[in-house]
């Protein structure tokens, strides 16, 4: 698993909201596994910077927590989108979005010009 | 905004940390069983399974670490800690706790409620626009270098100055008021119309005097103070336009002044009559009774508007016989309002300044002591992993909590040390410092108290720094031995105790000068006796008094009524009474000597045929005066020993004439007694020679009565008052006292003992920190060597030589404090030479019994840990180690 990637800073944040919106009310071990699954197994996530990340969100109002039971039947604790989380979900998005088309512009060969 | 809510729930989060860190564990224990149930499922062992999934994790503790620091703020919570750890320590040590922040408390409030009254006094600006421009313009003359100004001077000067934008003149007076419960009497003042604009004070309500309403020909006017506003209308706006007979004459009220507005020369005026040369004063050169106020002219400084006027009075002089000797003097007007009080704060602030130095050195050395014994604590932390950055950290915490505590009490120990000395000024000297009406924890005030915690602050928190050092981790941790630091700590502890003995020496020798200062003037010679006197102003109407006749029937009859009160020796009135002030002067000639037109200024007293024998001073030679020295007799006067020994040396004066400076047949007078020198000055000055004339053959429509009485004199007022209003329906009183108590509230009396007994209690306070303090030095060194002692003591040396051991440490100690108090307050007494009165700044007793008062204070401080020391046992103290 030596070339997998990183997370990019910042961008962990974004995956997650994403994820949550996917996917409805999830747990923190979901969270993760689906991150991972959506990028083709080519992110390297350690998944213990996913709750501090998980806790930044929840202080910013973005996702609000509650106890509930999994799957298999063990306590666990569930995150899910609140309002102002998918507001602030589509602004990162669109803002993702601007900045991966400007980046875009650079990288691909200048055909346009020609 | 996101973050700012984050950043709130983190700080609140620094509460919930318990909580929210045991459901973390939970989650956590959740997530790895999740994966370890995944990892099983596709094919792992148990073992492995959990491998992996910790490792996927990243680690169960880091994982908490990184949570728990999202979960609150690390600095703050770390702030908190050392807060929470602060607070434990100062509760295991209630008692060290308490005497550093009550003798930290005791210092700081003293200087922030000294503070304030500097503040009032000296810092905030007069109420006028740009106070600094306006002087103070009075006439001078050798005897009295501020004397008043008169009516026709004061023209002329304002007409002839070439350096002031206006001049203006005023003065006091008071005024009868007739209401429905009785007459009534309300302190005022005469100003000349410009007297408001050249102080730049504009009327909050109607208007400022016109140019000419102070002339003889307008109509009367007069501006209301707010004070009186307040107090006579209610403050109702329809005041403006009113008529109110003040004194017989009737005003019409034009304007009310501003709230804040008061002009100290003249207490709390609430009339301010326009200044018209109604009186007879006004219309003599020679007769002085104004104040003059005049606002410089750009770029002219006091010193040249002196030079101008000094010339302007010199070609007065030249012009007029009765200018003779008459210079001017010209001072900024703050300095004029100030010059008393100012030497006397500023004293106060420097020894609340110096008890501050105290309670902080105080205070160190209990702090040093401390951080003595946590040198171990700190190298246990420090072996733990605490970086110096934190170790200070923890330390600045500490002082910062001790002054942090210190100043809210010290706070509100200083508001209420500003009232309680508020109340304790009589209520005439206040109404001559209004400025203290101000006095208030205001902003500079709070500013100046937050400037003083944070400079102690540091102080406390720098101080342990100089004793633990970081490096030496190990040292500390095998200290075993506390031989080593001990010394070093004495070291330092030693010239902490000889600047605190010597700081409480100076100002036990100040307080020792004023004191004695305090008790001179007390007992000053008075010239009669002033036990079982009542007195009570009383003072005639302006219309229907103007002359002797008018005036003598009511003021018999006012006489007669009181002398018949039961309890009363005998009675008499006088036109000033004795401790006032020099003034009230007549200009004296002798009949059968050379004149060349000198002023002989001599104090002249009107009074009764019975005033000797009322007040009782011991006459020299001649005669009191009689009932038949009246107006129908020849004129005679007595004069006092003063007079006698300054112009007729060697001569019998009884039998000779003088008059005045015309010799007009009406001034002459015959001396028929000469009495000894009654003091008619204020207790600090000298005594001017002095004339009595018959109330009879010179009345006045102000004086006073003054009544000896056989039983208290306070019990007497009553009646007295209710007498003389029976007597005289239309005279008004005023002032009615003792005379011991108008001696004891006189304000050279009052100012020495105030400052007497406030710098004697710094003094206590110094001396007994000092005392604490030492005791403290000697009481641990003694602790640190008992070792020491009990070695020596094995090896045969006596309780005796132990004694002598710490004790010639403290003497050695006390001296060298008490050499060096001694230096400095000989220093500092020369500095407040002025205030001191009858002693030397290096009065020799006071110096010997301030040195004595503090060896045995020492002595005792001393004895107590030597005592100790000595009754070692040697076997416990070698086994203790």
């Amino acid at each position: 698993m030596g070339d997998k990637k990183d997370v990019w800073q910042g961008t962990l944040a974004l995956m997650v909201l994403k994820t949550l919106e996917t996917m409805g009310p999830l747990h923190g071990y979901g969270i993760a596994r689906r991150i991972e699954q959506t990028s083709g197994d080519l992110l390297a996530l350690n998944y213990g910077t996913l709750y501090p990340a998980l806790l930044k969100l929840e202080q910013e109002g973005s996702i609000a927590s509650e106890w509930g039971t999994s799957d298999n039947n063990r306590k666990a604790k569930f995150y899910s989108l609140t309002r102002a989380g998918r507001k602030q979900l589509r602004q990162e998005a669109r803002d993702w979005e601007q900045t991966t088309s400007i980046l875009a512009r650079f990288l691909t060969p200048d055909e346009e010009q020609a | 905004m996101r973050t700012l809510r984050a950043a709130l729930t983190r700080l609140l989060g620094i509460c919930s940390r318990h909580r929210r860190e045991d459901e973390f564990a939970t989650e956590i224990e959740t997530h790895v069983q999740m994966q370890i149930d995944d990892n099983v499922r596709s094919g792992m062992s148990l073992e492995e399974a959990r491998r992996a999934a910790l490792m996927k994790l990243g680690g169960v503790e880091q994982t908490k670490q990184a949570y728990r620091e999202r979960g609150t703020m690390p600095l703050v919570e770390s702030v908190w800690q050392d807060l929470r750890f602060t607070f434990r320590q100062l509760i295991k040590n209630p008692a060290f706790a308490v005497t550093a922040i009550v003798v930290l408390a005791l210092g700081l409030g003293a200087s922030v409620a000294i503070f304030a009254f500097v503040d009032a006094a000296l810092i905030k600006p007069l109420p006028y626009r740009d106070p600094s421009r306006l002087v103070y313009v009075t006439e001078s003359v050798p005897m009295i270098p501020l004397a008043n100004l008169s009516y026709m001077d004061y023209q002329d000067w304002k007409k002839q100055n070439r350096v002031f934008t206006s001049m203006d003149a005023m003065t006091g007076s008071a005024y009868s008021l007739n209401t429905p419960s009785g007459l009534q009497l309300a302190p005022g003042a005469r100003v000349s119309a410009g007297f408001f604009r050249t102080l730049g004070v504009v009327p909050i309500l109607g208007r400022d005097f016109l140019p000419n309403e102070d002339s003889l020909s307008a109509a009367h006017a007069v501006i209301l103070s707010y004070n009186g506003w307040q107090k006579w209308f209610a403050g109702r706006p329809d005041a403006i336009g009113q008529s109110i007979t003040l004194s017989g004459v009737t005003y019409t009220i034009v304007g009310v002044l501003p709230q804040d507005f008061h002009f100290a020369l003249r207490g709390r005026a609430e009339f301010w009559a326009a200044l018209q040369p109604v009186g007879g004063c006004e219309k003599r050169r020679s007769c002085h009774n104004l104040i003059g106020v005049a606002r410089l002219k750009d770029g002219v400084s006091v010193a040249t508007a002196k030079a101008d006027l000094v010339s302007v009075a010199r070609q007065l002089e030249a012009q007029y016989a009765e200018n003779k000797g008459q210079s001017a003097a010209v001072l900024p007007l703050s300095e004029s309002i100030l010059k008393n009080i100012r030497p006397i704060l500023l004293l106060l602030l420097g020894g609340a300044f110096l008890l501050l130095l105290i309670a902080c050195v105080n205070v160190a050395s209990l702090l040093l002591v401390r951080s003595e014994s946590r040198k171990r604590e700190i190298a246990v932390r420090g072996a733990l992993g605490a970086g110096p950055a934190r170790l200070i950290r923890q330390f600045m915490t500490e002082g910062f909590v001790l002054v942090a505590a210190s100043s809210v009490l010290a706070l509100a120990g200083s508001y209420a040390a500003m009232r309680v000395l508020l109340s304790l000024i009589p209520k005439d000297m206040l109404g001559n410092m209004p400025y203290l009406q101000s006095v208030e924890l205001n902003g500079r005030v709070l500013a100046f108290a937050g400037a003083m915690a944070l400079l102690v602050a540091i102080l406390f928190s720098l101080t342990p720094l100089l004793r633990v050092s970081f490096s030496h981790v190990r040292d500390g941790l095998g200290q075993s031995n506390r031989g080593y630091a001990g010394t070093a700590w004495r070291r330092l502890g030693a010239n902490l105790i000889v600047v605190e003995l010597a700081t409480a020496v100076v100002l036990l020798v100040v307080a020792g000068l004023l004191g004695k200062s305090f008790y001179k003037l007390s007992h000053v010679e008075l010239g009669f006796q002033p036990d079982h006197l009542a007195t009570v102003g009383v003072m005639a109407p302006d219309v229907g008094y103007e002359k002797d006749e008018q005036l003598l029937p009511p003021t018999r009859k006012i006489l007669e009524r009181v002398a018949a009160l039961p309890g009363v020796q005998s009675a008499a009135v006088t036109t000033m009474l004795p401790v006032t002030y020099n003034g009230n002067t007549t200009w004296i000639r002798f009949v059968g000597r050379p004149f060349h037109g000198e002023h002989n200024e001599v104090n002249e007293r009107d009074v009764s045929a019975n005033y000797f024998q009322t007040i009782k001073p011991s006459l020299i030679s001649g005669r009191y005066f009689t009932e038949t020295d009246d107006a129908k007799h020849p004129g005679v006067v007595i004069i006092n020993r003063k007079l006698a020994n300054q112009y007729f040396p060697g001569e019998d004066p009884l039998g000779k004439q003088i008059g005045d400076t015309e010799l007009s047949a009406k001034s002459l007078r015959q001396i028929v007694g000469v009495v000894d020198d009654l003091r008619e000055s204020p207790l600090d000055e000298q005594t001017w020679p002095a004339v009595y004339i018959p109330f009879e053959q010179s009345a006045s429509s102000e004086f006073s009565v003054v009544l000896r009485t056989s039983q208290a004199p306070e019990a007497m007022i009553p009646t007295l008052l209710s007498a003389v209003h029976q007597a005289a329906p239309d005279f008004a009183t005023l002032d009615e006292d003792t005379m011991e108590r108008r001696i004891s509230d006189s304000e050279s009396a009052y100012l020495h003992r105030s400052s007497a007994w406030l710098v004697g209690g710094y003094a206590g306070l110094a001396l007994l920190l000092a005392v604490v303090g030492l005791y403290g030095v000697i009481a641990y060194s003694v602790s640190q060597r008992t070792r020491e002692i009990g070695v020596r003591m094995a090896l045969g040396a006596q309780r005796a030589s132990v004694y002598q051991l710490v004790m010639s440490e403290a003497g050695w100690l006390t001296g060298v404090g008490i050499l060096a108090g001694l230096l400095c307050s000989v220093g500092a007494a020369a500095l407040m030479r002025k205030l001191l009165f009858g002693v030397q700044a290096w009065d020799f007793s006071t110096l010997l019994a301030v040195s004595f008062v503090l060896a045995a204070a020492a002595l005792v401080a001393s004895y107590l840990p030597a005592r100790r020391a000595a009754s070692v046992n040697p076997v416990d103290a070698l086994r203790a180690e």
